[in-house]
């Protein structure tokens, strides 16, 4: 039995030993232990984080599973970890990922493959350090490190014109990160030295200092989420990483930006968080709805749902600026939902690619005629992405747009404008890829999924439809936390 | 006045070196020519190693170690106040003896195969060792000056060192006149701060008449304009850098090694000898110009360093920038930025060791690989390589888990404090420009296929060598606190 307080060091530094031990197996004959021990270890560490959701305290919004060691005396920096309802089953989320990533890569990736799966296992351990850190310089080591195996990962295995997607995913991101250093220097200084994130929670901070310091944080996650109009990154990124790189960016990348919102915008800046509601929510809806129209007009799958997931996560950010407890609660939700649907969407699509090589909409119709099994899954999750109600889909976009109706309804509406928009380019997608007649002799050539391809899908489908009969045991980790932060906005720090 | 007086013993480090460095010239002329490249690298060795155990243990009788030595109350003087030990000139020779050790080993193969290692290179080495010692130990201008001259001496000469080489020497000719040109400067310079002070060249004499005078004396302002025109010089800032890219460029990669690496830190303990032991009092007349200083190497280099093709050049470019980043912290004027800039120091010092390092270990009879063209595909010649070249460009860069992060985190910080927060903002925005090309180091190393396939030929012990040095940066972004809190305490005993 792992004791309670080491196990958040372990899910971070588990998979990223095996990571730095699969990477000395990179010998062309050394392929298969490096995939077996990659998945040996990021089921471990997938094991590691169990715990957390079932020995997690429902009854309290303080953070559980706490370590402080100091790290660096000089400038006060510990290495402190804890989590909340907030983070938790974030962490959950990205090493179940990273299990589905490895599979994934098991035949596809035939070139470096044990650099390939070490990065994933790498940045598994890395996130993971976002989602629990809880001092600011820990969580900034965290969050950028993180950027240099997805960066390899982009540019080293990913399609024709990867250099460009991958540099420019790593600037964007550095700048806004950077920006966001500035701001935790500045909290810094006026805390009197302290990088814990509790303190900067609770110091007294002039409204118009915490609307800069707002930008700052808000240079840094808008980016990650992404949000109108700094998304420009993610299309590309996602058509030009291999399949497991766009799965990590969609289900657990975009929502470190969302966790950053909750973790600084609104805990240390909230006046500055209520004053820019409208902005915000403006932004939000901006991506919602003109992100659903493009999303419509994409040719390339991998395109189309990459906007589609910027267009998902406007409903976060949406719900964020809300500032009810129904808000934020259908936007958690949301995030883990659009991590499993994003997830399984680019793995459909990886299926696809791997035997056809084209994520052209045009290269493909007909599908069911030689994948059934694959087009049963195909369209299941499409119906998800939809928000089908009775999958995962539907339980954080209903939630969220319960939620504006509380605060106008006119928001509501425009929220609700995604469902169409979300459920035409989804199904019409599905029906020039999968339906009709076979359109040409790749598709006539294909061949069902086999039992690999068909555990993950299998495994991203129970998920789905089990979040999206029973959300409430989610629910109930974060309902704790989610009120004691909503309170936290709602009295602000100048009262 | 007795031989006890002069208190001679605080120079033992700088003796032994005078005489083993003698010795090592006159001795060499009745040895066999054969293995003279091993047998010289040695001796040098471990005159450096012997050197710095002296300066260590030498002064200390209670303690050993760098970290008790800087714990060791106030500075120490000997010669009538013209030589001062101390915390800050401890360390700083320490880690200079470490550098330049290390520096020897790096070269030797290189020199041997272009037939220009010679008794000469190792004793301008060693001359130029003691040089750098006396700088920042001096504290008087006369001895400061003398340091200063005998280590811009030896490197024009190790400049030209390889005679047949038209570009080595219009690079020493270059290095030259404008090193002699910004020893003018600064000697004029000092002799107005003579003048000003009632004929003192006492630096810590200086700094009391300044902090103490009442009335700001204009001629004072004047002598910091030229003085702080010498240093800048010196460091190679913006606008007296011209000389940097060529002699860069020019000399062979090991003078570009050692011209990198340890004069960086001889510099630093330079300025602030004068700014912060002599001009202390009048830190407002040199903060504003150091503050241009910084803003426009840390733009001029980044910008510049973008379009270079040449992987010298662009280092050199980089220098640039880095020296405004360690200006940074000096012009916050308070003990945690100097501290700040000596972490800086000393970490850049590192990194760039490494960084030539990797184009050493890759040249070979023939071949300079300091073209950025040849790391091409390096990933793929050799993992282990391309990995430690990965940390060199992820500490240039900044980014967390590389000693560079830290170094920046610290004189951000101190500016921050300091109030320069747009100097800070710009240099942030600034540092994502530089991780362009940082990154562009990545993409050739890791996305592109080897142009060049011929194997490495480098020794084993240069593997070794290189392996330690590189891992030491990860280390240092690790683990950074024993390294801050010790630069800490060299700084607060020195002032």
């Amino acid at each position: 039995m792992i004791s309670s307080n080491q196990l958040l060091s372990y899910s971070i530094w588990l998979p990223i030993v095996f990571g730095i031990l699969v990477l000395f197996m990179h010998r062309d004959s050394q392929k298969n232990m490096a995939r077996v021990v990659a998945l040996v270890g990021s089921i471990a560490s997938l094991l590691v984080t169990l715990p957390l959701w079932m020995r997690f305290d429902n009854a309290t919004a303080a953070m559980q599973f706490v370590e402080r060691i100091e790290w660096v005396a000089r400038f006060n920096v510990y290495y402190a970890l804890g989590v909340d309802g907030i983070s938790m089953l974030f962490i959950l989320l990205n090493s179940f990922t990273t299990v589905l990533v490895i599979i994934a890569a098991w035949q596809v990736i035939q070139t470096k493959t044990s650099q390939y799966l070490a990065a994933f296992l790498i940045m598994s351990g890395l996130i993971n350090g976002v989602f629990a850190a809880t001092d600011a310089i820990l969580f900034y080591v965290f969050f950028e490190a993180m950027l240099i195996p997805m960066f390899l990962i982009i540019g080293i295995w990913g399609g024709p014109n990867r250099v460009y997607a991958a540099v420019k995913f790593f600037l964007y991101t550095l700048l806004g990160s950077l920006l966001m250093l500035a701001a935790i220097i500045y909290l810094y200084n006026i805390t009197n030295g302290s990088f814990d994130l509790a303190d900067y929670k609770r110091v007294f901070i002039a409204k118009d200092v915490q609307i800069l310091l707002f930008f700052a944080f808000f240079a840094s996650f808008a980016v990650k989420v992404p949000m109108w109009p700094v998304h420009t990154w993610l299309p590309d990124a996602h058509v030009e990483a291999p399949t497991g790189g766009s799965v990590v960016l969609a289900a657990i990348t975009l929502k470190i930006g969302a966790y950053g919102f909750l973790r600084f915008n609104m805990s240390i800046t909230p006046d500055a968080a209520v004053a820019l509601q409208t902005f915000m929510i403006t932004l939000s809806l901006i991506a919602v709805v003109y992100i659903g129209f493009v999303a419509l007009a994409q040719s390339d799958m991998k395109k189309l749902v990459a906007y589609s997931s910027i267009s998902h996560m406007g409903f976060v950010t949406l719900g964020f600026f809300l500032f009810n407890a129904q808000g934020w609660e259908g936007a958690l939700l949301q995030m883990i939902s659009h991590g499993f649907i994003s997830a399984a969407m680019f793995l459909c699509i990886g299926v696809l690619y791997d035997r056809v090589h084209s994520r052209e909409i045009s290269a493909y119709g007909g599908v069911i005629n030689t994948m059934p099994k694959f087009a049963f899954f195909a369209v299941f999750f499409a119906m998800a992405n939809s928000g089908l109600p009775g999958t995962s889909g539907f339980v954080g976009e209903f939630i969220v747009i319960m939620g504006a109706i509380r605060v106008n309804f006119w928001i509501a509406f425009a929220a609700a404008t995604t469902l169409i928009l979300g459920a035409a380019y989804s199904l019409w997608m599905v029906k020039r890829v999968i339906f009709g007649d076979i359109a040409n002799d790749d598709v006539r050539g294909l061949t069902d999924i086999n039992g690999r391809e068909m555990t993950m899908l299998l495994v991203l489908a129970i998920a789905v439809l089990a979040m999206g009969v029973y959300p409430d045991p989610m629910a109930t980790v974060m309902h704790k936390t989610v009120e004691a932060l909503v309170t936290h906005v709602q009295i602000g720090k100048l009262n | 006045m007795t031989f006890a007086s002069l208190n001679a013993g605080l120079a033992y480090p700088e003796i032994f070196l005078l005489a083993a460095s003698c010795v090592l010239l006159v001795g060499d002329l009745f040895m066999p020519a054969a293995g003279r490249d091993a047998r010289l690298t040695l001796a040098g060795v471990v005159i450096f190693a012997i050197t710095a155990v002296l300066v260590v243990t030498g002064n200390q009788p209670q303690s050993a170690g760098v970290m008790l030595a800087a714990k060791q109350l106030g500075p120490q003087y000997a010669f009538s106040n013209m030589f001062v030990v101390d915390g800050m000139s401890t360390l700083l020779k320490v880690s200079m003896l470490m550098a330049m050790a290390v520096v020897l080993i790096y070269s030797r193969a290189y020199m041997v195969a272009r037939g220009i290692f010679s008794t000469e290179f190792v004793a301008l080495l060693l001359f130029a060792t003691l040089g750098m010692m006396l700088m920042v130990s001096a504290n008087n201008f006369v001895p400061l000056y003398l340091g200063l001259e005998l280590l811009a001496l030896s490197s024009y000469a190790l400049v030209a060192i390889n005679r047949d080489s038209a570009v080595s020497t219009e690079a020493a000719m270059k290095y030259f006149i404008l090193g002699a040109l910004a020893s003018g400067l600064l000697l004029y310079g000092m002799s107005m701060i003579y003048g000003a002070t009632g004929g003192s060249l006492d630096i810590s004499q200086i700094g009391k008449t300044i902090a103490f005078s009442q009335a700001k004396d204009p001629l004072v302002s004047f002598g910091v304009v030229f003085i702080i025109a010498g240093l800048a010089f010196k460091l190679g800032v913006v606008p007296f850098h011209m000389w940097v890219p060529d002699v860069y460029h020019g000399a062979p990669t090991p003078i570009t090694l050692f011209i990198g690496s340890a004069p960086k830190i001889a510099a630093f303990g330079f300025l602030m000898r004068i700014v912060a032991d002599g001009l202390g009092g009048a830190s407002g007349d040199w903060q504003g110009m150091l503050v241009i200083l910084a803003v426009l190497s840390i733009g001029l280099g980044n910008l510049v360093a973008i379009s270079q093709t040449n992987l010298k050049r662009m280092l050199a470019y980089s220098t640039i920038s880095h020296m405004g980043f360690l200006l940074l912290g000096v012009l916050a004027a308070s003990r945690e930025g100097y501290a700040a800039g000596m972490f800086y120091v000393i970490t850049y010092a590192i990194t760039a060791l490494a960084s030539f390092g990797v184009i050493l270990l890759l040249s070979r009879a023939g071949f300079e690989a300091d073209e950025l063209a040849d790391l091409k595909g390096l990933n793929k010649r050799s993992p282990w390589v391309a990995f430690l070249m990965l940390i060199v460009a992820v500490s240039l860069a900044g980014i967390p888990l590389s000693a560079g992060f830290f170094a920046k985190l610290a004189v951000l910080e101190a500016a921050l404090k300091a109030g320069f927060l747009w100097v800070v903002v710009f240099a942030v925005v600034m540092s994502v420009i530089g991780a362009f090309y940082y990154l562009r180091v990545i993409k050739l190393m890791y996305f592109d296929e080897p142009t060049d396939n011929h194997p490495i030929e480098a020794s084993s012990g240069m593997h070794v060598m290189l392996s330690v040095n590189s891992l030491a940066i990860l280390g240092f972004g690790l683990f950074p606190g024993a390294l801050l809190s010790a630069c800490m305490m060299a700084i607060n005993r020195t002032l």
